[in-house]
């Protein structure tokens, strides 16, 4: 696939940000500075970038519980969403939702998810509204691989098959469902064989590779615009942090989590773009300096914006 | 005045959302060529299509959660649970999706989706065929629960369900599909959380809704031969609950009974009580009480349902009971 310098840079510099916001969440949530939970999306950032680089702006994406990485990567500012972390009134959700419950329709984000899986049939529904107005969009839909084992899952995409639906599900597999290793509770090595099971292609991709990435879903979202139905793509990955921050990792083998680092996805695209003569030196290095220069603005946004008036807590239940 | 069907009149209102508005899209399962599981989708499936009448599979949390996401961007769909026993399945859907999405995201969507749903006993269906669902929906914040007692009430609420920028339950009554009233020609809606006053009385208040506003009203005749005149509060939307309407009535009865099909523990009952203790406690001459099912699973054998369902006999009973006065 020809893929445009400009193309591959923009990957680049997606991963970065989705890289140092994640790990500057780590910190602040690790100071006390963020109320609740958090998941991050460390180690993923292949895929959020990858995916969302084969989309258009109005195209739709739902996201998961470890959903920074998908928003971010679909055009989401640093500002709000750190803001809607740290429970603040300038947040994208007006502090209603946090770190699980962002949502921003104008950019096609129709929402993080709290519950694993239930994302997967409102992006069918999506797609069902997308073919319905004609209206040209595709939706992708982010999921875990224990997601995959949800009812949720099985019953979305065998509408979306039956009725040709333009969405992407994208299966996020990093091994672990919290504590559980997946493949223990699941008979099968890939979860992209489950396509087979509802007449659509399952195909496998090295997560951790935002080319790969990138191309596979720019067919499968090709395919869903052009009336061609649904496809289920499996991305290999892992995630470097335990399930959210805070937990302890008892569950994993340490040369497991080390041989996953070795293989972290943005190092070699950096490489690769500049052994190409697509980006030089010094300016990768200014792109890292422009991410992180966006994330001070971010926390200092975050920091110094008020929090949400207690009274809105009961506004905006009904339109 | 024309009379037709409760199903009829639920489908004429389809039938006009259809045509006002290209976005209401219906589906469920067997709503397209066969016309309905209790015929209120007939004819639609010829006069709109494949594509707005839609066959689903047997897969409610799938399709009802299809809904969710073509709510969210834009279509209003209505859609048709064959028993709302199966509304467990789509529960999730509804409940920590449909009904958070507004308000979780400060605003920035809406959910204007419907799911009609038939509720009820007295058929001898049993444990898994006979339930009314509707205490659990309007515990839930973010969700509308509608309770149509008449074709006329139908056909008018469903309209305005479908107009709706909120997630709506709307649960139709097995026992009233087959059931005539009076609808106009004309188009008319009905607001959601308007209750009504369906006979005047100045004795009793009995607050009740759905299929049981039939046994209160033949109660209420029984009663009305014995010199004591019912007034029968309908609350038609059981969620929002159409307080001032049911308190005037109490502040002038002095006397409440609630009469509900669905089970007695935390249900539509207690929050009728309790909102009557809470605002007309000083009003009242005797104590509040409520007639419901037993709670127990719906037994099959035609004995056995009797023992646990109301019926104008233990409406009676009750109303004698807070009328303080010896059956006649």
């Amino acid at each position: 696939m020809d893929i445009p310098n400009e193309k591959l840079i923009e990957m680049y510099r997606g991963m970065l940000r989705i890289r140092h916001f994640e790990d500057r969440v780590k910190d602040l949530f690790a100071a006390g500075e963020m109320p609740g939970f958090v998941h991050l999306y460390l180690g993923e950032e292949a895929i959020a970038v990858g995916a969302c680089s084969a989309l258009e702006k109005d195209d739709y994406i739902t996201s998961t519980h470890r959903g920074h990485g998908h928003i971010l990567a679909k055009g989401g500012k640093m500002k709000f969403m750190m803001a809607e972390l740290y429970g603040k009134a300038t947040g994208y959700n007006k502090g209603k939702g946090g770190s699980m419950h962002i949502a921003w329709p104008k950019l096609g984000i129709l929402g993080a998810n709290g519950i694993v899986s239930g994302g997967i049939p409102i992006a069918t529904g999506a797609a069902f509204s997308a073919k319905y107005r004609k209206s040209g969009q595709a939706a992708v839909c982010f999921f875990g691989d224990g997601a995959a084992s949800e009812g949720t899952f099985h019953e979305a995409v065998n509408i979306a098959s039956a009725f040709n639906l333009p969405v992407v599900y994208v299966c996020e597999n990093n091994l672990y469902g919290v504590g559980t290793r997946q493949r223990d509770v699941r008979n099968i090595e890939d979860i992209a064989d489950r396509g087979i099971g509802y007449g659509i292609p399952g195909l496998v991709v090295d997560g951790n590779n935002v080319v790969a990435v990138f191309e596979v879903v720019s067919e499968a979202v090709a395919r869903a615009k052009n009336g061609e139905g649904p496809t289920l793509i499996e991305c290999k990955t892992y995630r470097w942090r335990t399930h959210f921050e805070g937990e302890p990792d008892t569950y994993r083998p340490p040369e497991e989590v080390a041989y996953w680092l070795a293989r972290e996805p943005i190092a070699p695209h950096r490489k690769l773009l500049i052994e190409q003569g697509i980006l030089k030196e010094i300016e990768a290095n200014q792109i890292e300096k422009d991410v992180l220069a966006e994330l001070a603005d971010a926390v200092e946004f975050a920091r110094t914006s008020p929090l949400p008036d207690p009274e809105t807590a009961l506004e905006g239940l009904w339109a | 005045m024309r009379e037709i069907f409760y199903n009829q009149a639920l489908g004429e209102a389809l039938a006009e959302e259809l045509r006002r508005d290209k976005n209401v899209v219906l589906w469920g399962i067997d709503i397209g060529p066969y016309g309905g599981a209790n015929g209120v989708t007939k004819g639609l499936f010829d006069e709109f299509g494949p594509e707005r009448i839609i066959d689903m599979p047997i897969a409610e949390l799938g399709y009802v959660g299809l809904g969710v996401g073509a709510a969210a961007t834009g279509l209003r769909p209505v859609i048709e649970l064959q028993f709302s026993d199966w509304i467990t399945l789509p529960s999730e859907m509804i409940i920590n999706q449909a009904a958070k999405m507004r308000y979780m995201f400060g605003g920035v969507l809406e959910m204007p989706l419907v799911i009609r749903a038939p509720i009820g006993a007295y058929l001898s269906a049993g444990a898994q065929h006979s339930n009314s669902f509707e205490s659990l929906f309007a515990f839930v914040p973010g969700i509308k629960v509608v309770t149509p007692s008449t074709p006329y009430n139908a056909k008018g609420l469903l309209k305005s369900a479908i107009r709706d920028n909120n997630t709506v339950l709307f649960f139709e009554h097995k026992k009233l599909y087959g059931v005539k009233g009076e609808v106009p020609e004309e188009e008319y809606t009905i607001s959601l959380g308007e209750a009504e006053i369906i006979r005047e009385g100045s004795d009793l208040t009995i607050v009740t809704y759905s299929y049981m506003c039939q046994f209160c009203l033949e109660a209420a005749k029984i009663l009305e031969k014995q010199g004591v005149q019912v007034e029968i509060v309908d609350l038609r939307t059981v969620d929002p609950i159409d307080e001032k309407m049911f308190l005037d009535s109490v502040k002038k009865t002095h006397r409440l009974l609630v009469v509900q099909e669905a089970w007695r523990e935390c249900s539509i009952s207690s929050e009728i009580a309790a909102i009557a203790a809470e605002k007309a406690l000083y009003y009242l001459d005797a104590p509040v009480l409520r007639v419901t099912a037993e709670d127990v699973p719906m037994p099959f054998s035609p004995v056995l349902e009797e023992r646990v369902l109301p019926s104008v006999k233990k409406i009676i009973e009750a109303a004698n009971t807070v009328l303080e006065r010896k059956p006649a």
